[in-house]
């Protein structure tokens, strides 16, 4: 018997996959944790600057985006490729940036309002000309915490 | 009785991993994983419109000017010592405009402050009244323009860490918070960011 057994049983058994959940499990664990939710989607193209003196941006929920960049490329044959503003989910001018503040503001708590944070993402190769309207507009606004949006680099 | 022998059939559980897979493949697409990155500023409140704009009155020696021109050459120094610089130059200018080491006549002025620590003693440092006008072009680029900020973010980090090094032993982002303050008191960000010059072509 000890022979004929030797001789049928050749396969290897198979690998259990009872403990594959766990392992996706703490895969996907690990995403929820370290990820943040998109939020809007993007209708302009940045490259941003580079900087090395950067700092993280804390306090997601205080924190509203202004980007400026040229539109994107399923959008340049409707709005050319002259660089445009994007508040939420479409292109508007500096004159709407008011309005924009105000809503944000009004969304955070009574507490929060004083620590409200604006950050601009611009293209590198945008003009300085359309950056300072928009400073000139958040001046007005009263939003004066605002934040450079720079990628982190390692220098020259 | 004979009811009670009956053994619930286990829960199938082959399905799980394709269950975690789907929520997996989910958070994969609807999340982004890059943190915001950037230079933090304070701008200027906005003064009353109807008011008559006053320039504020700043002492020449204690005005240092970064102009950025529309192809990103950088002219800086004092109102009467302008010169064109690279940008790799800028830190050092910045920081000795800053610090003033030598006590140049021609370099901003010192004005001792007080500061309480937080172990109750006092601390008096000599804070440097220098204020550092940045003024670019409508035609800048704006990554010119955030080199430019960068480098003086470093002269004046540099210049943190020298202090906080010399008066608590360790560099600025290791310190306490309240020693932090203490020393942002000590050497504040002067940056005045005008608004830009309308150059006519």
């Amino acid at each position: 018997m000890a022979v004929m057994n030797k001789k049928g049983k050749k396969e290897l058994p198979a690998i259990s996959t009872s403990s594959l959940p766990d392992v996706i499990y703490m895969i996907l664990f690990f995403f929820m944790v370290s990820t943040t939710m998109r939020d809007q989607e993007l209708l302009v193209r940045y490259k941003l600057p580079e900087a090395t003196e950067v700092q993280k941006l804390e306090k997601k929920s205080l924190v509203s985006y202004i980007h400026i960049g040229q539109p994107s490329l399923s959008m340049q044959a409707k709005f050319g490729t002259a660089p445009r503003i994007q508040l939420n989910d479409s292109y508007k001018t500096t004159k709407d940036i008011l309005d924009f503040v105000a809503a944000e503001r009004d969304q955070l708590s009574e507490a929060d309002r004083a620590l409200m944070t604006v950050c601009l993402k611009a293209d590198g190769m945008t003009k300085m000309g359309i950056v300072t309207d928009v400073k000139q507009e958040l001046r007005r606004a009263n939003a004066l915490k605002i934040n450079y949006a720079a990628a982190k680099s390692l220098g020259y | 009785m004979a009811s009670n022998k009956r053994k619930v059939p286990e829960v199938n559980s082959s399905s799980q991993a394709d269950i975690a897979f789907s929520l997996l493949i989910f958070f994969l697409v609807a999340t982004t994983m890059n943190t915001d990155t950037g230079l933090a500023r304070m701008l200027p409140p906005m003064p009353p419109e109807n008011q008559q704009q006053e320039d504020i009155k700043v002492k020449e020696r204690n005005l240092f000017l970064v102009l950025i021109s529309g192809n990103g050459a950088i002219m800086a120094g004092t109102p009467n010592n302008q010169e064109i610089i690279d940008l790799r130059q800028l830190t050092e200018k910045a920081k000795e405009f800053v610090l003033n080491p030598y006590n140049d006549e021609n370099l901003p002025e010192m004005k001792e402050e007080e500061f309480d620590l937080p172990d109750g003693s006092k601390w008096v440092y000599p804070v440097s009244q220098g204020v550092i006008s940045l003024q670019t072009t409508r035609d800048t680029g704006y990554q010119a323009y955030i080199q430019v900020q960068n480098e003086l973010t470093r002269a004046f980090n540099e210049i943190r860490d020298a202090v906080a090094e010399t008066k608590f032993g360790a560099k600025f982002a290791d310190l306490p918070e309240e020693q932090r303050a203490i020393v942002t008191k000590a050497v504040p960000l002067k940056i005045s960011e005008a608004e830009p010059r309308n150059i006519k072509k």
